[in-house]
């Protein structure tokens, strides 16, 4: 080794340095391609950065790892598709193997998707875990954004972040119901035609707008190539550059972490990116991939060939979207049709309207605003890199539960007909009550949530002032009861008692100091008002004060009433 | 009764002790668990042939019976259940050496505040005032102005094509006004089936039942589909008892032949097919939004989100008894636009 870079030392030019020689025997090992692509790119020092990054662990990370990986699946299986489909319009008679659909007259892009379920060996799997690895992406983001919403990760520093995350929800929809819309069957069509009464509605350019998207008249031969340029281009182009921002920003930021023993708001407590954290998420991109094969494998998806292919006059029962579409479908079926009508002898359809165009972006907006009006509510402007325990925020997780649950609302909506079927139910009186419940359930699970938050924090109050039920039941010797209770270690009381608790913003008068009610003084009673509605429910975490005076209060107890002292003292507490 | 001497809240205890693993501490754990891993991965290459053996050696349209399945394409589930077995062999292989036999003590990393430190910040301001004041923006409003309109308008040409072309709007307003229904010689369309596209004998059509209809003029079309989209029509032949007593129902009847009476099959909510008739309450359901019409009242909104009735054709029949439609629809159909009553 030395001989023959000495030697070689010999045919350097002045100037030039010699490649170092590795620094150890494992280095050499990892040789010379390292060495080469360092030389070129310097990636060494930005690698080590990021092999010992340190990501804590919880169940709950891997929400968003599902969405990422199901989002990478789909454009896996999509190119496979691209390879098969043919995005036209153009009519022409089957000459596939499937016989129920022979001869019949059909866009080239209905006869390729049957080709790809019925000609293409696997083609079939490979559409399927496209079709299940979408649903997959959009369930697992929405599940992942409810994490951290009820958690709130998405307070400063990572509200940038949220938005962001906000906007890939909303583009994850659109880019479902593109590439649903593609395979031209009945369905897909049926929902087509509905796309464009929707577009329709528009004031004043709906009508202009329907015939430059559809190239004239509906259906036309323009919007399938068109969706499937916007599918498989623009949308993944634009998702794929929102998610490395996503991404990008997580690694900024360092991933946040819950509250516990060595945990602060100044460090992660975790794993390392080499080799656990890599083994453990390279390893679960394989369990998502494999779990969305095995589902392709046994449940079928979208059986396109036996709606048929797409013609305006028949329709089948129980038309439906896939089911991330059903709460903008429901909301069309809940809006009444009063709310159509005439202005100045323009007619105005806000019962399509409402429902399919405004209801989308009025919800990705509420949603992307959320972390700025709780910001503005608390006058909160701390990094918080400790996650909140739902139950510790009581008003925020029960905004959410009220937003879920007006969500779900719509969602059930969009199944009216089914839930009418299968319970043998007036889908008149379904239709009502969801109307109702629309406006009533958010109400109620908002107030239901708020209690059960504050149920779980007196509990967390009483199992550290009184320990936890241990399970052994004592008998003193005059024959009275009681179930003995452990005191919490240190590490196990933290998690209970580490958070705050703010109280409400002290209401000011609405006017300022010279007893005039200005435009500034309104707007801090205003705030005032709403941080009261915000933090006005609240447990507050035990201190240590008051930990003691527990104790002290059992062993009072126990020095005044001698004979079945322990189980007074636990009455007690059970009753505090 | 609250001690001075403690703090006011409880403080971090820190990380708690590290409690080792079975493999941590035993080598025959460690052995077992390197064996478990090793098989998942075995079990994944096993996998894997199996993939390319069945892929080869499966028909395309053999069909089996799979418990709890029922009969589906063989060919999918063994490509499938193989390619997740591969899949999954890794995945869980990979997860369980990593709980079982990499290291699982954690680590702490500290964190730093996000914003940058005042020098930095003060530093990329200056130098961006210095690229600002080096380029003269300031000291030439000319520049500045032209710059700056020249930027704002360079999307323009790009914008003006895309809209341009993507289809012509003009013929928007006419189009969605008419059907291949309307009269143009003053010669009455007859209506003829749907799939089989043969003309209807009023006698043909008994109380009770339901025609998907569509002009005789489809025959001619060139844009089958664009035409069908807003012309199709369902029949229906009612007792001419059945309609209501009130002006709707007269209209309905008047508009009718002997009972039968002819509506367009597009909704007026979003322009789902209407495909549903209730026989026995002469209802019109349409099963995308259950919008519901009342066929004995001109086909008004009973319940549902749809607002305006469905249009109705008027029909008669001509001297062979066949029924056709002397006039074209009198409103647009479909779903309502800003424009409709223009």
């Amino acid at each position: 080794m030395s001989t023959a870079s000495s030697a070689r030392a010999a045919d350097l030019r002045a100037g030039d340095r010699k490649s170092s020689a590795p620094a150890s025997a494992s280095a050499k090992k990892v040789g010379a391609a390292a060495s080469w692509v360092d030389e070129r790119t310097g990636i060494a020092k930005g690698a080590s950065f990021m092999l010992k990054k340190v990501f804590p662990d919880h169940w709950s990370f891997m929400l968003g790892e599902v969405a990422m990986y199901s989002m990478i699946i789909c454009l896996l299986t999509g190119v496979f598709l691209s390879l098969w489909f043919i995005p036209s319009a153009g009519q022409i008679p089957y000459e596939g193997s499937y016989l129920p659909l022979k001869g019949i007259t059909m866009s080239e892009a209905y006869s390729s998707t049957l080709g790809i379920s019925f000609d293409v060996r696997g083609g079939l799997l490979i559409r399927q875990i496209h079709h299940w690895a979408a649903l997959m992406f959009v369930v697992s983001l929405s599940v992942h954004m409810f994490r951290v919403f009820f958690t709130g990760a998405f307070r400063k520093p990572r509200e940038i972040n949220w938005v962001i995350g906000t906007m890939l929800s909303m583009l994850a929809l659109i880019e479902g119901f593109a590439g649903y819309s593609l395979p031209d069957d009945l369905l897909s069509g049926t929902g087509l035609r509905a796309a464009e009464g929707f577009i329709r509605s528009v004031p004043i350019i709906g009508s202009y707008v329907s015939y430059m998207m559809f190239g004239g008249a509906f259906p036309g031969e323009a919007i399938i190539p068109r969706l499937y340029a916007v599918h498989v281009l623009l949308l993944p182009a634009v998702l794929i550059g929102l998610f490395t921002a996503h991404i990008i920003l997580v690694m900024v930021h360092k991933h946040t972490q819950y509250s516990g023993p060595g945990r602060t708001n100044e460090n992660v407590v975790g794993f390392p990116l080499m080799p656990v954290y890599t083994a453990k998420a390279g390893g679960f991109f394989f369990l998502v991939f494999g779990l969305l094969s095995l589902i392709s494998a046994l449940v079928t998806i979208n059986p396109i060939w036996a709606y048929g292919p797409y013609d305006p006059s028949p329709v089948t029962a129980g038309s439906q979207p896939d089911w991330y579409m059903g709460f903008a479908d429901g909301a069309l079926r809940l809006l009444p049709g009063w709310l159509e009508f005439e202005i100045f002898g323009f007619t105005l359809s806000l019962n399509v309207f409402l429902g399919a165009v405004l209801l989308i972006p009025v919800m990705y907006t509420i949603t992307g605003a959320y972390p700025f009006l709780e910001r503005w509510i608390t006058g909160d402007n701390r990094e918080h890199h400790i996650l909140d325990r739902p139950r510790n925020v009581p008003t925020r997780t029960a905004l959410g539960v009220a937003a879920i649950t007006a969500y779900l609302v719509l969602m059930f909506a969009a199944g009216n007909d089914i839930i009418a079927i299968r319970l043998q139910m007036s889908i008149n009186d379904i239709t009502r009550a969801f109307q109702v419940l629309f406006f009533v359930a958010p109400i109620l699970t908002f107030w239901v949530t708020r209690r059960i938050c504050l149920s779980l924090q007196r509990h967390d109050r009483d199992k550290v002032l009184h320990g936890r039920e241990s399970g052994t039941l004592v008998r003193t010797p005059d024959g009275q009861y009681y179930e003995v209770h452990e005191e919490l270690n240190d590490y196990d009381r933290w998690k209970l008692v580490g958070f705050e608790s703010p109280a409400p913003l002290a209401l000011p008068s609405g006017k300022d100091a010279n007893g005039v009610a200005s435009k500034d003084a309104k707007k801090e009673l205003r705030r005032a008002k709403w941080s009261k509605f915000f933090f006005a429910s609240r447990v507050e975490p035990v201190t240590p004060a008051e930990l003691a005076a527990a104790h002290h209060h059992g062993e009072h107890e126990a020095i005044e009433t001698p004979a079945g002292a322990g189980a007074h003292a636990i009455k007690q507490a059970s009753q505090d | 009764m609250s001690d001075p001497r403690l703090p006011a809240t409880f403080e971090n205890p820190g990380l708690p002790p590290h409690v080792h693993r079975a493999a941590d501490t035993d080598p025959r754990a460690a052995k077992r668990a390197e064996r478990q891993v090793a098989g998942l991965f075995t079990l994944s290459i096993l996998s894997t042939i199996g993939f390319i053996v069945s892929y080869f050696a499966v028909k395309n349209d053999t069909e089996a019976f799979i418990p709890f399945i029922g009969t589906t394409n063989l060919l999918n589930v063994l490509l499938g259940v193989f390619l997740a077995l591969a899949l999954l062999g890794i995945g869980f292989g990979a997860v369980h050496w990593a709980k079982t036999l990499m290291p699982d003590e954690e680590v702490v990393e500290e964190r730093h505040p996000i914003r940058s430190d005042d020098e930095s910040r003060a530093k990329a301001v200056g130098l961006l005032e210095a690229g600002a004041e080096s380029a003269q923006l300031n000291r030439r409003p000319l520049l500045k102005a032209t710059a700056g309109t020249a930027l704002g308008l360079f999307a323009l040409p790009l914008g003006v094509q895309l809209a341009g072309s993507l289809g012509n709007p003009t013929k928007a307003l006419d189009e969605l006004k008419s059907t291949i229904w309307d009269v143009k010689d003053g010669k009455p369309i007859r209506l003829v089936r749907d799939v089989e596209r043969t003309p209807i004998k009023a006698a043909d059509v008994s109380i009770g039942a339901v025609f998907h209809v569509l002009p005789e003029t489809i025959k001619e079309s060139h844009h089958v589909l664009e035409d069908k989209a807003k012309a199709a029509v369902l029949l229906m032949r009612l007792h001419p008892n059945d309609f209501a007593a009130d002006d709707l129902g007269k209209k309905a009847k008047s508009w009718g032949y002997e009972g039968i009476v002819a509506y367009s099959k597009i909704c007026t909510h979003v322009g789902c097919p209407v495909g549903l008739y209730e026989q026995q309450t002469h209802h019109l359901l349409c099963p995308c939004h259950q919008s519901t019409f009342d066929v004995t009242r001109d086909c008004e909104v009973i319940f549902g989100p749809a607002k305006r009735p469905l249009p109705q054709l008027k029909i008669t029949v001509d001297a062979e008894g066949y029924l056709v439609a002397p006039q074209g629809f009198a409103e647009p159909v479909g779903p309502s636009y800003w424009e409709r009553k223009k």
